[in-house]
């Protein structure tokens, strides 16, 4: 069905930033719109959800030209929800920088390049073309390159050379991959080249092709051996910016790759072998990285990669219910990492420092807020019935029911060792005493209410999400499944967007 | 023509990933921006060559007939081109301002100790 308010919230997210940039260094008009904006969006974005809920797919042909000649938008169950996570990501990081980030940043265009990385990921999660994608995808990436570079900051510079040549190399293969996409099939409709790629007959040139894509959308989810970029960079930005960063960002490679592999390559036995084996690798490699790491940042750094191995290794088993627990663990995944980076910079508002050795004492002196972060953490962990702790029954039920041992026995090692590396922060930062009182430098006593709530309501909004995934899971399982099943069956998809004409 | 472009875009890729495996960080930005060439050309020449027959139809056929220059990944590369050279000016200001701060062209030295900001 056509509906045109699907792109609702990428218009949303443009207007305020045009808006935004014609009120150039008035920051508190800029603060006010952008949480409004973002406000706005999430509604729109509940609406378009809700009417996906059923199993509908709508799309939208830009500028009326007929798929598949020209770029056409879908809404289907898995980017509505997408876009929802992301709005709600976004109003919460949208609240948080208004007190979070330096007035300096918002001067020099923080807010509008923010909503300008919001329409992208909105965009990206909305299209139905190829090419569109990867034009989404840059205006993401440069989007995300200025807001890391924002501040000038020596380390941050650093991080950003690192990041930004990963980032241009991942979207030139990506390209690359579409280039010959192309050439072999003549389409760049995703619904389109559902149906022209089984009849290709060079199909070792479109596994080569799937290779391009599995590297390109690699190097962005941050996959073992592509990963090093991340933990390497997320540390440097403001705590604002890392959290859109570490929630989202590395999302969007996954749901590209979710995308892809489900609707134009299918899986074969050797893709699906690779993708395991990736996800193990990256289970191990990030737990492992955690486990030595003192800065509260790039301790939650390595945590990304490792989690992003379990949505992984859901995507290479390639069953219903795998597919059920990698959505669901994406939904929470989401939620959480977000909170996480929030969390850090929350600390640092508290202490000063994000050093575990330098940190401690929390607990006592902020036990309200030390028991919010604790609701967080165990989601993380995936206490019962916390909300991390349901995908991975579906990812560990498959795993052994498809003899896949060492990724079932990869997830047991990966959630062990993130349990272990937050008990020891919970400890450090939390019970252990201050090591060196006097050198605390505790910018949250001084504030005024309003400033207080600005920093702790994001924290809260995110943690009852999670809470809510974790109590309601019946309902998230519910959404996942529908999502699996048309991951699955892609005919409905293509029937949407073709129209029923094949 | 289609083996000089063969060729062209073989160079380009092997040239370009040579230049960013280098230490520098002035051969980094140019290996991507070889690399991007490389795959400018390869849409182009993906979308089969086809020369002097534009797909502008005859007004009194309904269908085209003859064989016709696919327009499609022109404007690819249009496309392509500009966001690479927007990316490309931002990496320039980048490597340039990494220099002025460091005062080092090697990628190796990009690893200041943590020091602690926002």
């Amino acid at each position: 069905m056509i509906d045109n308010q699907i792109i609702a919230t990428v218009i949303v997210h443009l207007f305020i930033a045009i808006v935004q940039l014609i009120l150039w260094r008035k920051s508190t008009a800029q603060r006010f719109l952008s949480v409004g904006g973002s406000l706005l969006a999430l509604i729109l974005a509940f609406k378009l959800f809700f009417k996906v809920y059923d199993g509908e797919i709508l799309t939208m042909n830009a500028a009326n030209w007929k798929a598949p000649f020209g770029i056409v938008f879908v809404a289907d169950l898995f980017s509505s929800t997408l876009v929802v996570l992301t709005s709600i990501a976004g109003l919460a990081v949208s609240i948080f920088s208004c007190v979070g980030v330096g007035r300096q940043r918002i001067l020099y265009g923080y807010f509008p390049i923010f909503h300008f990385l919001m329409m992208g990921l909105n965009g990206a999660f909305l299209t139905g073309d190829i090419f569109n994608l990867y034009v989404w995808f840059e205006v993401i990436i440069i989007s995300s390159f200025v807001l890391m570079t924002l501040g000038g900051r020596k380390s941050q510079l650093e991080g950003a050379v690192k990041y930004m040549a990963m980032n241009i190399l991942a979207s030139t293969f990506f390209l690359t991959g579409i280039g010959i996409l192309y050439g072999i099939s003549g389409s760049l409709n995703m619904a389109d080249l559902a149906l022209r790629i089984p009849k290709i007959q060079n199909q070792a040139l479109v596994e080569i092709t799937a290779t391009f894509f599995l590297i390109g959308f690699g190097i962005k989810s941050a996959v073992f051996p592509l990963y090093f970029w991340l933990p390497s960079s997320y540390h440097t930005p403001p705590s604002a910016v890392a959290a859109t960063f570490g929630g989202l960002l590395t999302k969007v490679g996954i749901y590209a790759l979710f995308r892809v592999f489900s609707l134009l390559f299918i899986p074969n036995h050797f893709t699906k072998e690779l993708l395991v084996i990736l996800a193990i690798l990256t289970i191990l490699t990030g737990a492992f990285g955690a486990l030595i790491k003192t800065n509260i940042r790039r301790l939650f750094s390595y945590l990304i990669v490792c989690h992003i191995g379990f949505m992984i290794g859901g995507l290479g088993l390639y069953s219903k219910w795998a597919l059920l627990g990698a959505i669901f663990y994406l939904i929470h995944d989401i939620m959480v990492k977000t909170n996480l980076f929030l969390m850090a910079g929350v600390i640092r508002q508290l202490r000063g420092t994000m050093d575990m050795n330098k940190l401690g004492g929390l607990y006592a002196q902020y036990p309200k807020i030390s028991l919010l972060f604790a609701i967080v953490l165990f989601s993380l962990v995936g206490i019962p019935p916390l909300s991390g702790f349901w995908p991975k029954i579906y990812l560990f039920k498959d795993a052994f029911q498809l003899e896949k041992y060492a990724f079932a026995g990869a997830l047991i090692i990966g959630s062990f060792i993130t349990l272990y590396v937050i008990a020891k922060m919970w400890a450090q930062v939390f019970w252990k005493d201050t090591p060196q009182p006097e050198i605390i430098e505790d910018k949250f006593v001084k504030m005024i209410g309003y400033r207080k709530t600005m920093l702790l309501l994001p924290v809260i909004i995110l943690a009852s999400a999670s809470l809510y995934i974790g109590f309601n899971a019946e309902a998230i399982i519910h959404v996942a499944d529908q999502i699996a099943t048309q991951l699955l069956d892609t005919s409905p998809y293509i029937n949407a967007v073709l129209g029923g004409q094949n | 023509m289609e083996l000089i472009l063969v060729l062209l875009i073989g160079i380009l890729y092997a040239a370009g990933i040579y230049l960013i495996l280098r230490r520098s960080m002035v051969k980094l930005l140019l290996g991507i921006m070889l690399l991007g060439n490389g795959t400018n050309i390869l849409i182009f020449l993906l979308g089969n060559i086809i020369k002097g027959k534009p797909p502008i139809i005859d007004p009194d056929l309904k269908v085209f007939t003859d064989i016709y220059a696919d327009p499609i990944p022109q404007a690819l590369i249009l496309t392509a081109i500009v966001i690479s050279f927007g990316l490309t000016s931002f990496a320039i200001v980048l490597l340039k301002r990494v220099y002025a701060l460091l005062g080092t062209d090697d990628l190796d030295d990009l690893n200041t100790p943590e020091e602690e900001d926002i």
